[in-house]
């Protein structure tokens, strides 16, 4: 545990002493910013439409503002994610190599498991960061919200938006520990979430087995659920399961460069 | 305190570390010399647990460096080839941390810190960034971060390379200071750096080990006899020949530099004083006699004969090794003065 802290602690503030951290969350945040009043505008220029065709026609208003709000917006968080996650992960273990630490702490009295949670939770630290500075945007619109804020599908939105992120990180920490350096593990993960993209935006909307199966192994399916206010268990454990399995893979690596020629 | 047997580490085909076997008792320095290439940075990697070894077997203080690496970890500290540091923290921020993933107690590393601090004469330094810090500085740092933990082993791996004469000075001190208290093994391909911090010495060459011993049973061990070095003002044949004439001379290499001063180094059968009769002759030769000294076998004047007999014999193969001897056989001239090759090496 104090191993994991140590190397929390310093992870963590390493972030926060190079430019990276403090750039890559401002411009997630002038983006989410931009984006969610975007969608809120239109959003509410739909409903004020809608009502008053139902005006003409005699239909009741149906459309729930903050629940599309909410669940749009965490579309758009999560692509921004997949830009912005290999900045943070992509030094993370590639640094530590170039700058020949990694012998120090594989020389230390700490497990691979103990150097590789230390820093998963620090990167989870800082995409709480990332995300926190967003719910502002939500308890702006909850103010002015009729029919009244439905906090339960944001908290479960988040929830899911924080998994794939976490997913994400897990992902872009295993890549950077195989790079030589933190240039050419940026550029790999990168490359790596853009095919997730294009694999999950390809399959979006057909329906053949193909699809079915490819849409269950896309991480950039799950989080709708939650979006939706359901926390389904599957999607749940399917995160967690990437997350273990990206933690499990990057102890295989550490582990490896024991036995490849340093 | 650190026992060593039949240690092998394969990369392919090639061997790095080719059957290395030695023993270091409590409390001594042990010094590893070699050539750039010849496998001292692989055995340290497998003693601090680094790497693995393919076949043979490491203990230090009786556990084995791969199955009880942990226990291991915690024993040693080591210094790695370039000093492992993070640029952007500072010295006294990178010594807690180091302290904290050595398993320091948390009560114990402030005082842990200003320990090492002390040891490696940078307390001054202490808020620094270790990226403002020259390249003396940061060695320090990165030896204060091999002991923070009080190991009882300390691997350094080329503690010196890269530091100015004063810096190498304080360097060596501090080994002396730490060794008793711990097990020190450092390694270094500058041959006088051993001589004056080691007890024992591990020559090792392509992987295997030449020899093991003090430095100065080697000495003793490869001396074939006396050794004198003379400088005349003269010609080069009258040296040469009153040389020769004399009884129980074995080997004379002259040195000629054009200028009319011609030097030569005489070896001669052990035991014997060829001074007085060398210092007539040359005086009845009507020479004036510029210098005449014996001269002791440097442990670089061993080091070239253990490591240079094998490079003969692949010369034919490698004949970029041609070149390499030549620097070699240089060197092995200038050894007379060790300190000037120190400076020589430094200069680098």
């Amino acid at each position: 545990m104090k191993g994991i802290l140590a190397i929390y602690r310093r992870e963590l503030g390493s972030y926060f002493v190079s430019p990276i951290a403090y750039v890559v969350i401002g411009f997630f945040l002038i983006a989410t910013g931009d984006f969610f009043s975007n969608i809120l505008e239109i959003l509410i220029e739909r409903s004020f439409m809608a009502q008053m065709q139902g005006g003409q026609f005699g239909a009741p208003p149906a459309i729930d503002v903050p629940m599309l709000v909410i669940r749009n917006f965490a579309g758009v968080i999560t692509t921004i994610m997949l830009f912005l996650v290999p900045m943070l992960t992509m030094g993370v273990y590639a640094e530590e190599r170039r700058r020949g630490t990694m012998e120090m702490l594989m020389t230390s009295p700490i497990s691979e498991f103990q150097i590789v949670l230390g820093k998963f939770f620090a990167s989870l630290t800082l995409l709480a960061a990332m995300l926190a500075p967003t719910l502002v945007y939500h308890a702006v619109m909850a103010r002015f919200s009729e029919p009244a804020m439905p906090w339960q599908i944001m908290w479960s939105g988040y929830l899911g938006v924080f998994l794939l992120g976490a997913s994400l990180l897990a992902l872009g920490s295993f890549i950077s520990s195989l790079a030589e350096d933190q240039i050419n593990a940026g550029v790999a993960t990168f490359i790596v979430f853009l095919m997730l993209w294009t694999i999950d935006s390809r399959i979006r909307g057909s329906s053949t087995v193909w699809t079915e199966i490819l849409k269950y192994l896309s991480i950039l399916q799950h989080y709708d659920t939650f979006a939706q206010g359901v926390i389904d268990t599957t999607s749940l454990i399917f995160y967690l399961s990437v997350i273990a399995l990206g933690l499990f893979l990057t102890m295989r690596s550490l582990d490896s460069m024991r036995w490849r020629r340093a | 305190m650190i026992e060593v047997e039949h240690l092998v580490k394969s990369y392919g085909q090639s061997r790095a570390v080719n059957d290395i076997s030695f023993r270091v008792e409590k409390g001594e320095i042990l010094g590893f010399l070699g050539p750039n290439g010849a496998g001292k940075t692989t055995t340290m990697r497998i003693l601090a647990g680094y790497l693995p070894a393919t076949s043979g077997t490491a203990r230090i203080a009786g556990f084995d460096v791969l199955d009880q690496s942990l226990e291991v970890r915690r024993r040693i500290g080591y210094l790695p080839e370039t000093p492992p540091l993070y640029p952007d923290m500072s010295v006294g921020a990178y010594l807690a941390f180091v302290a904290r993933i050595k398993g320091v107690a948390e009560g114990e590393v402030a005082k842990s810190v200003e320990d090492a601090m002390r040891m490696a004469v940078i307390t001054d330094k202490k808020d620094e960034l270790i990226k403002r810090l020259s390249r003396g500085y940061k060695q320090r740092v990165g030896i204060a971060q091999a002991i923070i933990h009080k190991p009882d082993v300390i691997i350094l791996d080329e503690p010196t390379v890269g530091l100015d004469p004063n810096q190498i000075k304080e360097v060596r001190s501090l080994v002396k200071n730490l060794a008793g208290q711990h097990t020190i093994i450092l390694s270094t391909h500058i041959l006088s750096e051993v001589e004056i911090s080691c007890d024992r010495v591990v020559i090792i060459d392509k992987g295997r080990i030449a020899d093991i011993d003090t430095t100065r049973n080697l000495a003793a061990k490869y001396k074939h006899g006396e050794r004198l070095k003379i400088v005349v003002k003269g010609n080069e044949p009258g040296l040469r020949g009153l040389l020769e004439s004399l009884e129980g001379i074995n080997q004379v290499e002259i040195e000629n530099d054009g200028h009319g001063q011609v030097g030569a180094l005489v070896e001669s059968a052990q035991g014997l004083d060829l001074r007085a009769p060398i210092a007539a002759r040359i005086a009845n030769a009507g020479f004036e006699l510029l210098e005449l000294r014996a001269v002791n076998l440097s442990l670089e004047d061993i080091f070239m004969r253990l490591t240079t007999k094998e490079e003969q014999e692949v010369k034919a193969e490698e004949p970029e090794k041609v070149e390499e001897t030549a620097e070699a056989v240089e060197k092995t001239e200038e050894a007379v003065e060790p300190e000037k090759v120190e400076t020589a090496e430094k200069a680098e």
